[in-house]
C-alpha cells in the first residue's frame, strides 16, 4: 500500500487530494482479490503502467485548464498582458544583444591557443605609451630577452595584386617567419614561412587568406606553387591560412615574409614594427615587463642618442581593444543592465498591482474550495506564459539587434566571425525574468496563506497594506533612478558627438571627391614616371566640366593612414624622438591646398618650380609654428631653415591647421613638401597616392570620368576608396554616432518603461483610494485638494528618484570622461534636460490617474462602502 | 464525440447515483467484462466531466445500509443526459450508414 501511495504522488496534488482516498480504496480491493506472488507482481506492473499514463494526462488536463483560464484572464486585461509581454521582450532582447556583443569583443579569448600567454611589446617614450619598434631595437631586444618562448614581428602591408581578374588592392601583413608559430597557427593547406623564406634575397613567397583563396582562386588546392604579382614582383603561394585566421585585422588577405636587409636595421628611430611575444609557461606578465625594462635600459646606455628616454612596455594581447571601445562597450552593458533592471522592476510592479486587484477573486476561489497548490499552479502558469511569450519576442529583438550592435565592433581586432546571440546571456535574462515573474506573480497566493483568507471577501475590503505600497514605490523609484542615469549618459555622449562634429577640421570637405591610386613600387619608384602620371591625370581631371581644382597628397587627413611623424631639427643638430621634436610628413602636388580649401596664411603654396634641383622647400602648419617658434611673428618665419625628412628645408609658406589624425585629436605640427623634392626610391611609403578633386557639381557624379582618365593612363592600376571627403569626415565620427544611437535607444526604452511604471503605480493607488477620495469630496474637499494629493505623491516619487539618479549619473559620467571630448560630466544643460525629461515623464504618467481621481463620484464611491 | 470512458460512465449513472467502484463494476457488467476502467482513467474522466458539467458530486446519500462514509457519489446532470443522447444519435447514424453499405451483423 505504501508503494501505491508513492505512485499516487505522480498525480498533481489537487487531483490526489480529491480522489486519492477513493483510488486507494479501489486498489486495496483489487489487491485483496489477487493471491500468489505472480499475480501480485502482475497487478503492480499494470498499476504502474496505468498511473504513469494517466498522471501525464491529468497534468496535461490541468495545464490546458490553466492556460484557458489564463487566456481568459488576459483577454479581460489586454493592457496588462501586452505591457507585461513588451516589458519582458524589451528587457530580455536589449540585454541579451548588448551582452552578447560585449562578451564577444571584450571577454572572448583570442582565436589562438593559450591566448593568455600572448603579449604585445611596444616602445615607450615621452608622449607615446605604445609606439612601434624599430627593426634594430626589435632585433636587439629579441636577442636579449629570455621570458619569451618565441617572439615575432610584423607590419601592415598593402599591395596591388595582378593575376586572375581585375587588378586588386589587397591588405595584409609582412611578417617575420617566427610570427605565425608564436601565434600558434597552422595553415589550412601548404606550409608556413621558414627562416629561409625570410632572408635578404629570398624569392618572394606568400600565404593567402581563406577569403582571398575562395574569391580569387575558387578554393582550388592547386593554388599552391602558383605565382601572384604583388606590386609587380612575383610571389609564390606557399599555402592558405584557415578561415577564422584574420590577422592583424579582420581585412587581412595575405601575408609575406619581411625579408629585411641590413639597411633596414640602420635607422634606430624608424619605428614601424609590431611585436607579438608568447610568454614561457612559467613567465608572468610582470616578469616580462621587468625584464624588458632592464633590456630597454641597456639599450638606452648603448645608444644614448637614438634611444634616449625609450622604454619598453608589455601588454596582454587581449587588452588590445582600445580604451575607448572598451569604455563604450561597458557603457552599453551598463545601459543594458539598467534596462533589464527597469524591466524587472516594472514587471514586478505590474504583477503586484494585479495581485492586489485579484485578491478578491482568489479569496472567492479559496472559499469555493480551490486548494492553495492549485492556485499556485494557476498563477505559475500565468507568469510563465507571460515570461515565455515575452522571452520569445525578446529572442527576436536580440536577433535583430545583434547585427546592428555588431557595427560597433572595431574592425581592427583579429576576430574572425561576427558575434551571435549568446545563449548563456539569453538564458540568464529569461531566467531572471521568469524568477521575477514567479516571485511577484505568486505574491497574492502567498498572502492568502494556507488558510482561507476570507478578509478578501468582505465588501469594501481595501487591499495593499502599507508595506506592499512601500515596496511598489521603491520599485518605481529604482526605475526613475535608472532612467535618469541613462538619459544623462546618453545626453553627455550626444553633447560630445555634437562637439566633435562641430569641430573645424581645417579644410572644407563639401564638394570634394577622393580616391586612392596605389602606385606600385618599383615601377613608380622614379620621380620621372610619377611626374608623368600626376601631370597627365591632373591636367585631364582639371579639364573635366565642373572641376575647379585637383591635387595629390601622401595621405588625406582623417583617412586610413594617420601616422607618419619624422623628427625636426635645427642647425644640423641631431635630435632624438624623445624630445618630441616631430612633425607629420606629407608630400603634395601644387593645387592640393586649394582643392581641400586649406588656407595658406603666409607665403605661398608648393609650386611646380619646386623641383629636385632647386632649394628644398616646405609649407608648415600653424601648429608647427606654435611648437617650434612659439613667440615669433608668423611673417618672420618665412625663409627659416630646418632639417626634416633627410634634407634641409626652407619655409616658404604657412598653412592652416588640419585635424589629420581625427576630429577628437589636437592639430599636431605638419610639414608639406614638394612631391618633386625626394630622391628616387626613397621614402616610397609617402609618395602621393591620394587624389582629391574639388568640383562645383555633385562629387559622386564625377567618379566615373575620373576613373576612366586614370584607367586610360595606367590600365594596371587598381583604383580604390572612391568616396567623398564629406564621407571621410563623417566616417570619423560614425562609430561614435552608432554607439550613441544604441545608447539613445536604451535610454528611450528605459524612459518609456519607467513612464509605464509610474502610470501603473499611480493608477493603482488612485483606484485603491477611490472611496477615500469620495469621502473627502463628500466632506467638502475641492478638486484642487485631490489634485494636490495625487501630485504630491508623484512629486515625492520623482524627487526620491532624481536625487540619487543625478548623483549616480555624475559618477557614470566621471567614469566615461575619456569619451566625452571635454564635455563636463556635470554638464548643466544635459542634467537639466534629463531631469526635465524625467519630470515630464512622471507628469505624463500621472495624467490619467489624476483625471480619474478627479472624476470620482462621491455618491457612487461611498455607496459601494 | 465523447470518449468511450465518458460515455460508459454516463450510461452507468443514468439509472442511479453511484460511487467510483460501483461505476467500474457497472461498466464491466454492461460490456460483458470487455471494458475494465482503471482507477486513474475513471477519476481523470470524472474530474473532466465535473469540469464540463456532465456530472456532479452529490451530497445525498443512498440507503444507509449501502452507505460507506468515505465514498463519494456522482449524479448525471441535464447536460450529461443531453451529451449522452447526442452520442447515441451519432452512433445510431453511424450504424445506419454502415448498414447501408452492407455491413449488417450476422450477414457478411
Amino acid at each position: 500500500m505504501r508503494a501505491y501511495n508513492l505512485l499516487l504522488r505522480l498525480y498533481p496534488a489537487s487531483f490526489r487530494n480529491e480522489y486519492g482516498e477513493e483510488m486507494r480504496l479501489l486498489f486495496a480491493r483489487r489487491r485483496r482479490d489477487v493471491t500468489g506472488p505472480g499475480s501480485v507482481l502482475l497487478l503492480y506492473m499494470q498499476t504502474i503502467a496505468e498511473i504513469l499514463g494517466n498522471a501525464v494526462l491529468v497534468h496535461l488536463d490541468l495545464l490546458g485548464q490553466d492556460l484557458r483560464y489564463t487566456a481568459r484572464m488576459l483577454r479581460r486585461a489586454p493592457g496588462f498582458a501586452i505591457t507585461a509581454v513588451l516589458i519582458v521582450a524589451l528587457g530580455i532582447g536589449a540585454t541579451t544583444a548588448a551582452f552578447s556583443v560585449t562578451d564577444f569583443v571584450l571577454l572572448r579569448p583570442l582565436p589562438f591557443p593559450d591566448p593568455e600567454r600572448l603579449v604585445k611589446v611596444w616602445e615607450r617614450s615621452s608622449g607615446y605609451g605604445r609606439m612601434e619598434l624599430s627593426p634594430a631595437n626589435y632585433r636587439d631586444w629579441k636577442k636579449a630577452s629570455t621570458v619569451f618562448e618565441s617572439i615575432g614581428t610584423y607590419h601592415g602591408l598593402a599591395a596591388n595584386m595582378l593575376g586572375a581578374g581585375e587588378p586588386l588592392r589587397v591588405e595584409g601583413a609582412s611578417v617575420s617567419f617566427d610570427l605565425f608559430p608564436t601565434l600558434g597557427v597552422q595553415p589550412l593547406i601548404g606550409r608556413l614561412f621558414l627562416d629561409t623564406d625570410d632572408r635578404e634575397g629570398a624569392a618572394g613567397t606568400t600565404l593567402l587568406s581563406y577569403r582571398l583563396w575562395q574569391t580569387r582562386y575558387g578554393g582550388d588546392p592547386a593554388v599552391i606553387g602558383r605565382q601572384v604579382m604583388l606590386d609587380n614582383e612575383a610571389y609564390t603561394v606557399l599555402g592558405v591560412m584557415p578561415r577564422e585566421f584574420r590577422f592583424p585585422t579582420a581585412d587581412a588577405q595575405l601575408w609575406t615574409p619581411l625579408r629585411f636587409t641590413e639597411e633596414n636595421y640602420v635607422d634606430r628611430n624608424d619605428n614601424w614594427m609590431y611585436v607579438v611575444g608568447r610568454l614561457r609557461p612559467d613567465a608572468s606578465l610582470e616578469r616580462a615587463q621587468a625584464e624588458m625594462d632592464v633590456i630597454a635600459a641597456q639599450s638606452r646606455q648603448q645608444y644614448p642618442k637614438e634611444n634616449a628616454n625609450v622604454g619598453a612596455s608589455v601588454f596582454r594581447f587581449s587588452d588590445e581593444v582600445s580604451q575607448q571601445s572598451r569604455l563604450l562597450l561597458l557603457a552599453l552593458c551598463g545601459a543594458a543592465a539598467c534596462v533589464l533592471l527597469i524591466a524587472c522592476a516594472n514587471l514586478a510592479n505590474l504583477l503586484l498591482a494585479r495581485a492586489l486587484g485579484r485578491r478578491r477573486e482568489l479569496a472567492v476561489r479559496t472559499a469555493m474550495g480551490a486548494g492553495r497548490e492549485r492556485m499556485i499552479r494557476q498563477l505559475m502558469t500565468e507568469s510563465l506564459l507571460l515570461a515565455g511569450v515575452g522571452g520569445a519576442l525578446g529572442v527576436m529583438v536580440a536577433l535583430i539587434a545583434v547585427p546592428l550592435l555588431n557595427l560597433l565592433v572595431p574592425a581592427t581586432l583579429p576576430i574572425a566571425s561576427t558575434p551571435s546571440v549568446d545563449i548563456r546571456v539569453l538564458l540568464f535574462a529569461i531566467g531572471l525574468t521568469v524568477v521575477t515573474g514567479i516571485a511577484f506573480g505568486l505574491a497574492p497566493v502567498l498572502r492568502v496563506g494556507g488558510e482561507a483568507d476570507l478578509g478578501g471577501l468582505r465588501e469594501g475590503a481595501r487591499s495593499g497594506g502599507g508595506q506592499k505600497e512601500r515596496l511598489r514605490s521603491a520599485l518605481v523609484v529604482v526605475e526613475i533612478v535608472a532612467s535618469v542615469v541613462l538619459l544623462v549618459s546618453a545626453g553627455l555622449l550626444m553633447r560630445a558627438l555634437l562637439t566633435i562634429q562641430a569641430r573645424d577640421p581645417g579644410f572644407r570637405p563639401e564638394g570634394v571627391l577622393t580616391l586612392q591610386t596605389p602606385l606600385p613600387i618599383p615601377m613608380y619608384g622614379k620621380l620621372a614616371t610619377r611626374e608623368g602620371f600626376y601631370t597627365r591625370v591632373l591636367d585631364d581631371v582639371r579639364a573635366l566640366p565642373g572641376v575647379t581644382n585637383a591635387g595629390f597628397i601622401s595621405f588625406l587627413p582623417l583617412g586610413k593612414m594617420r601616422g607618419g611623424i619624422w623628427p625636426v631639427s635645427f642647425g644640423g643638430r641631431q635630435v632624438n624622438r624623445s624630445e618630441n621634436q616631430n612633425a607629420f610628413l606629407r608630400y603634395v602636388t601644387p593645387g592640393y591646398f586649394a582643392t581641400l580649401g586649406i588656407p595658406i596664411v603666409r607665403g605661398r603654396d608648393i609650386a611646380e618650380s619646386d623641383a629636385r634641383d632647386r632649394q628644398a622647400v616646405a609649407v608648415v602648419s600653424e601648429s608647427f609654428l606654435k611648437r617650434f617658434w612659439p613667440n615669433e611673428d608668423p611673417a618672420a618665419v618665412l625663409g627659416r631653415h630646418f632639417t626634416f625628412a633627410l634634407s634641409e628645408r626652407v619655409v616658404v609658406g604657412v598653412a592652416g591647421d588640419v585635424l589629420l589624425r581625427g576630429l577628437e585629436r589636437q592639430s599636431e605640427p605638419q610639414v608639406y613638401l614638394s612631391y618633386k623634392q625626394v630622391a628616387d626610391d626613397s621614402i616610397i611609403g609617402y609618395i602621393p597616392r591620394s587624389l582629391a578633386v574639388r568640383t562645383s557639381t555633385a562629387p559622386e557624379m564625377l567618379a566615373p570620368s575620373v576613373r576612366a582618365i586614370i584607367q586610360r593612363i595606367d590600365p594596371a592600376l587598381p583604383i580604390s576608396d572612391v568616396t567623398t571627403l564629406t564621407e571621410v569626415v563623417d566616417r570619423d565620427t560614425a562609430s561614435r554616432a552608432a554607439q550613441l544611437r544604441v545608447l539613445g535607444a536604451f535610454a528611450a526604452i528605459a524612459f518609456v518603461l519607467a513612464g509605464i511604471g509610474i502610470h501603473g503605480l499611480l493608477s493603482f493607488a488612485v483606484s485603491q483610494r477611490e472611496q477615500e477620495i469620495g469621502v473627502r469630496m463628500a466632506l467638502g474637499a475641492q478638486s484642487s485638494d485631490i489634485l494636490g494629493m495625487v501630485m504630491r505623491r508623484c512629486l515625492m516619487l520623482t524627487v526620491a528618484g532624481v536625487v540619487p539618479g543625478v548623483a549616480l549619473a555624475y559618477a557614470a559620467g566621471r567614469s566615461m570622461q575619456a569619451l566625452l571630448a571635454g564635455v563636463a560630466p556635470a554638464d548643466a544643460l544635459t542634467l537639466v534636460a534629463a531631469v526635465g525629461l524625467v519630470v515630464v515623464m512622471t507628469v505624463a504618467g500621472s495624467v490619467f490617474p489624476t483625471l480619474r481621481a478627479l472624476r470620482v463620484n462621491p455618491i457612487i464611491a461611498i455607496r459601494a462602502e | 464525440m465523447l470518449p468511450p470512458a465518458t460515455f460508459h460512465i454516463l450510461l452507468a449513472l443514468a439509472a442511479e447515483d453511484l460511487h467510483g467502484y460501483a461505476i467500474i463494476q457497472e461498466v464491466a457488467v454492461r460490456t460483458g467484462g470487455e471494458l475494465k476502467l482503471s482507477a486513474g482513467t475513471l477519476y481523470r474522466s470524472i474530474q473532466r466531466m465535473i469540469e464540463q458539467g456532465l456530472i456532479v458530486e452529490t451530497r445525498d446519500r443512498p440507503a444507509p445500509e449501502d452507505d460507506d462514509e468515505r465514498r463519494r457519489y456522482y449524479r448525471i446532470t441535464a447536460e450529461g443526459g443531453a451529451a449522452a443522447r447526442e452520442e447515441v444519435r451519432r452512433l445510431a447514424q453511424l450504424v445506419r450508414m454502415a448498414r447501408a453499405k452492407g455491413f449488417a451483423p450476422g450477414k457478411a
